[in-house]
């Protein structure tokens, strides 16, 4: 059974782009080409190609019969005859079938099944051309093919024959190429057999997974890992080897956070760490060469990191003649949103927000105001203009350098916590207050002018900025009303509860039914909340919770038809002894007795109400024939839901 | 080793024996070599092209007053554009850093994404930085846009980075120790422009000339663009010079920036107006390239 090998030859493809192109090519592939069976899909890839082999395939897709209706015998002959002519038969090759309507002419028609060379050179061109990238470009001209970067040649052969087909003028064939520099400069012709070891013969290592193991077997057990590093040098490489370089210990005097992102960031270095975990003065970087005898590539690198270094050196010696505070007009000039000023019309809602949040938990008010009013100063430093990512940190680093204090400095330097889910949140709580209360602004800001998150459009990160402020307020267990503060604004409300709804669910895994039933309750703070669907989620398991949630749905429903949604006095005098009077009391007691308490032990007193209400349905008509009787049942099961729905809407939970 | 004038020579040469007409600078002010009219309004329209030229290129608001090693306010670039853009062209790429010495056996060299992008020109392509041994020495883009404008013809772009290319080449740590010509640094040369431009760009230009200034030119290419519109003489009507003077409209408003004169709101609005002439001319460029379009339409 033949394999197939596809390899698509590009200028330089973006490192990032490579897995999800890969992805996508499989997925049309397998598509296209399902019929014809095939034992495993194989995609690699390196920046220069992307590779697809397919085993096993069967020579030709299976034949299929279809029948094909014609007319019936009772048309007459003609409308026979032609239907067979049609049909390329005769007439005595037709067969019958009857239906409701008669009996009719059919004809079985079988498909041949296409073979695979043809099926090929048929589909891969559209395959190719359609294989989706974040960002694509022409370059035949005006109207010709989009494709990630342009495409210089195509190796497309089943077995050892070629698959014949032409993408964007390139003519498919058995040649590939090497490495571009250390390979041959001409097209090197291949077959399914002898392609590895042609490439890797070439400096081209096809496998990513190897490429990886070749890099971290070079990186040595001091260097500071970095798994989404790694990955960007394996697809920017075709034959890494990492090479280990150093610089002058006099620039550790810099924050270890401006030397990291520097290597990091902008020159794609692993850093390297001593024993006690802070930075040595070197670092790795990984070539796209098979080695450095001449140690040239160190020194470049080197001298382009001394470079980076006395810059960023420059930046912090010419940003300490300014302190931050001198910084505040100057944000005036910082647009935060086109729509939406300025970065100084910020900071003053912010310091008002963050001193009003500050005023309702035990933060430090004056380390909250002068945190928040300096939060955002940073951004004018040359420190920041040249190493975005550090926003915050910088602020931070230069707000201890400048006497404002460890707390107003760490709450500077914390505030854009978290950035992800993943992320830590600020490490004090006035730096969780200042985080609170710069992300519920951007919030609140935007969605006064209508800039909503849609689907997948959500360009201002407004759901990360929401679900930040929930994790903040979880994690810290910070008691502030967080819906009271948006509910002025539409739409925002809902899309916060969203947000709450997928931390219960998504992040602290507790069950959609109950995340649902603490929602519907009156909402408090989010540590509350999540306290709630904890209760709920520990009595659930006990005998009577799910039988009690159940007879809640009952009562709920029971109101509604009767159109109660407002509390009546219970007269006491026209309560029958027995499951009337029992459950009246019952409910009295337990409502009495649960105040204060911690609420699982809440929910277990109101689940071991079961018993009297099961009774109470058991031998008692709410509809009774005396209207007065009647309205004092309702009043009853209306003050049960009432006081025992403060922690959750039982009826939400979904019972089995 | 090669002095500053010996690699651009060499890089002339090279490119000169690959068919390209050899430019002198464009003789305005611009702040990087795709503004200059070789670039912005050679890649529009069908006809292939093929040029290399070193532009002198103005940022204000990148000058250090001198002090910093390797920040200029002014810096050289070496530009060249091939229309259409050859199916070897990095090759023919790589074979010009060979050509001023760099063996690339001995070196590592890196295709990393960088897409360019001018919003006051309309214009932006896709291509990567280019990085010998974790140095940024070549933009290299295929352009997709220019005024606006889909291009008919994909063109590249490539364009070095001089100084830091040199200062590689030559192993120094500051731009100022490069030897320009023998005997010659090239803070010889240029150091008091730096210092001196800096001074005037962050100090001392007077703002309200730079509006007035700013002003005068937008109105002389809006005038000049209204009345191409008007014109049945497309043919020989001063679309270059109506170009000048956005040129001009461009540098102005980079020295109001780096004066710290143009607020938030009144900057997207300034690059509007930039780009509006830029699209402008840019249109009237093509349909004066394209007579017989327009004849048709």
């Amino acid at each position: 059974m033949p394999y197939f090998l596809l390899e698509i030859g590009a200028e330089e493809i973006p490192d990032w782009m490579i897995e999800p192109a890969l992805e996508d090519l499989r997925a049309r592939f397998q598509a296209a080409f399902g019929t014809f069976g095939g034992s495993a899909l194989i995609t690699e890839a390196t920046p220069r190609r992307l590779v697809l082999l397919a085993k096993d395939l069967n020579e030709k897709a299976p034949d299929v019969e279809s029948v094909v209706q014609g007319p019936y015998l009772s048309a007459g002959g003609r409308a026979a005859e032609g239907f067979a002519r049609k049909c390329g038969t005769e007439i005595g090759r037709l067969a019958k079938m009857q239906d409701a309507k008669g009996e009719r002419y059919v004809f079985h028609q079988l498909t041949e099944g296409q073979l695979l060379p043809a099926a090929l050179s048929e589909k891969l061109p559209e395959i190719i051309a359609s294989i989706r990238f974040p960002k694509s470009m022409y370059w035949t001209g005006k109207g010709g093919l989009r494709f990630i970067r342009p495409i210089r040649w195509i190796v497309a052969i089943l077995e050892d024959q070629i698959i014949p087909f032409e993408v964007a003028g390139i003519q498919s064939g058995n040649t590939t190429r090497g490495h571009r520099i250390l390979g041959s400069k001409h097209p090197i012709p291949i077959t399914m057999e002898t392609y590895e070891q042609a490439l890797r013969d070439n400096f081209v290592i096809v496998h990513a997974d190897e490429r990886k193991r070749r890099i971290e077997a070079g990186l040595g057990p001091d260097v500071h890992k970095d798994a989404s590093l790694l990955r960007t040098l394996v697809y920017l490489t075709e034959f890494p080897t990492p090479i280990r370089g150093s610089f002058d210990a006099s620039y550790l005097e810099l924050p270890k956070e401006i030397l990291s992102t520097v290597m990091r960031h902008h020159q794609r270095y692993f850093s390297v760490l001593k024993e006690d975990g802070s930075l040595a003065s070197a670092f790795v970087a990984v070539t796209n060469t098979d080695g450095d005898p001449d140690g040239l590539i160190r020194q470049g690198n080197e001298r382009v990191l001394r470079a980076r270094f006395n810059d960023a050196r420059f930046f912090w010696q010419v940003d300490q003649q300014k302190k931050l505070s001198a910084r505040l007009a100057d944000l005036a000039k910082v647009t935060f949103q086109a729509k939406l000023g300025t970065y100084k019309d910020k900071t003053e809602r912010v310091v008002k927000l963050a001193s009003a949040l500050a005023a309702q938990t035990n933060a430090d008010a004056n380390t909250v105001e002068i945190a928040a009013l300096l939060s955002k100063c940073d951004l004018t430093t040359d420190m920041v203009k040249e190493f975005t990512d550090l926003q915050g940190v910088v602020g931070g680093l230069y707000a201890k350098a400048q006497g404002e204090g460890e707390a107003v400095a760490i709450a500077i330097y914390d505030h854009y916590k978290p950035v992800s889910m993943d992320d830590s949140i600020p490490r004090t709580v006035e730096g969780q207050i200042v985080s609170i209360a710069d992300k519920l602004d951007t919030l609140r800001e935007c969605f006064k002018i209508g800039m909503v998150p849609t689907g997948s459009k959500d360009p201002f990160a407004l759901r990360r900025a929401a679900q930040g402020v929930v994790k903040v307020l979880f994690e810290a267990r910070l008691e502030l009303p967080l819906l009271a503060l948006v509910e002025d604004i539409p739409q925002l409300a809902p899309f916060i509860k969203e947000r709450i709804q997928f931390y219960l669910r998504d992040v602290l895994d507790f069950a959609y039914d109950e995340v649902n039933a603490v929602l519907a309750a009156p909402l408090s703070t989010i540590p509350d909340l999540a306290d709630r669907a904890d209760a709920i989620h520990y009595v659930r398991p006990t005998a009577d919770f799910e039988p009690l949630a159940a007879s809640f749905k009952r009562i709920k429903n029971i109101l509604i038809q009767a159109g109660v949604d407002s509390g009546i006095p219970i007269n006491s005098d026209l309560l029958k002894p027995g499951p009337e009077m029992d459950l009246y009391q019952a409910s009295e007691r337990a409502a009495g007795s649960i105040r204060h308490r911690p609420y699982r032990e809440q929910l277990a007193a109101i689940a071991s109400l079961r018993p009297g209400v099961d009774l109470f349905f058991d031998k008692i008509l709410v509809n009774d024939p005396d209207p007065a009787i009647r309205q004092n049942r309702l009043a009853l099961l209306y003050s049960l839901l009432t006081e025992f729905s403060t922690i959750a809407d039982f009826s939400e939970i979904v019972t089995s | 080793m090669d002095t500053f004038q010996d690699t651009i020579f060499k890089l002339k040469r090279y490119w000169a024996d690959r068919g390209a007409i050899i430019q002198e600078p464009y003789d305005l002010e611009v702040g990087a070599g795709t503004m200059a009219p070789e670039t912005f309004l050679r890649v529009l329209g069908p006809k292939p092209y093929k040029v290399a030229y070193v532009q002198p290129s103005r940022r204000p608001a990148d000058g250090r007053y001198g002090e910093n090693p390797n920040r200029l306010y002014k810096h050289q670039q070496l530009q060249v554009i091939l229309k259409p853009t050859p199916e070897d062209v990095i090759e023919q790429y790589l074979g010009s850093l060979e050509a001023i010495g760099i063996d690339l056996r001995k070196h590592d060299i890196k295709f990393e994404e960088d897409n360019w992008e001018s919003p006051t020109l309309g214009a932006w392509g896709i291509g990567w930085q280019v990085m010998l041994d974790g140095l940024e020495i070549t933009q290299f883009t295929y352009f997709q846009q220019c005024g606006g404008m889909d291009l008919e013809m994909v063109p590249a772009e490539i364009t070095y980075g001089l100084e830091r290319i040199v200062a590689f080449l030559q192993n120094v740590e500051s731009v100022y120790d490069i030897e320009w010509a023998p005997g010659f640094k090239y803070a010889d040369v240029r150091l008091a422009d730096e210092q001196q431009f800096s001074v005037y760009n962050f100090e001392m230009a007077d703002v309200a000339m730079l509006w007035q200034e700013f002003e005068l030119h937008e109105r002389e290419a809006q005038r000049l663009l209204e009345l191409f519109r008007a014109t049945k003489e497309k043919q020989r009507f001063p679309v270059l010079p109506t170009y000048d003077h956005v040129l001009n409209c461009s540098n102005l408003f980079n020295l109001l920036d780096a004066r710290g004169a143009i607020s938030v709101t009144e900057r997207v609005g300034i690059v509007a107006r930039v780009r509006k002439l830029a699209v402008g001319v840019a249109e009237a460029w093509a349909e004066q390239q394209n007579p017989k379009e327009e004849a048709a339409a």
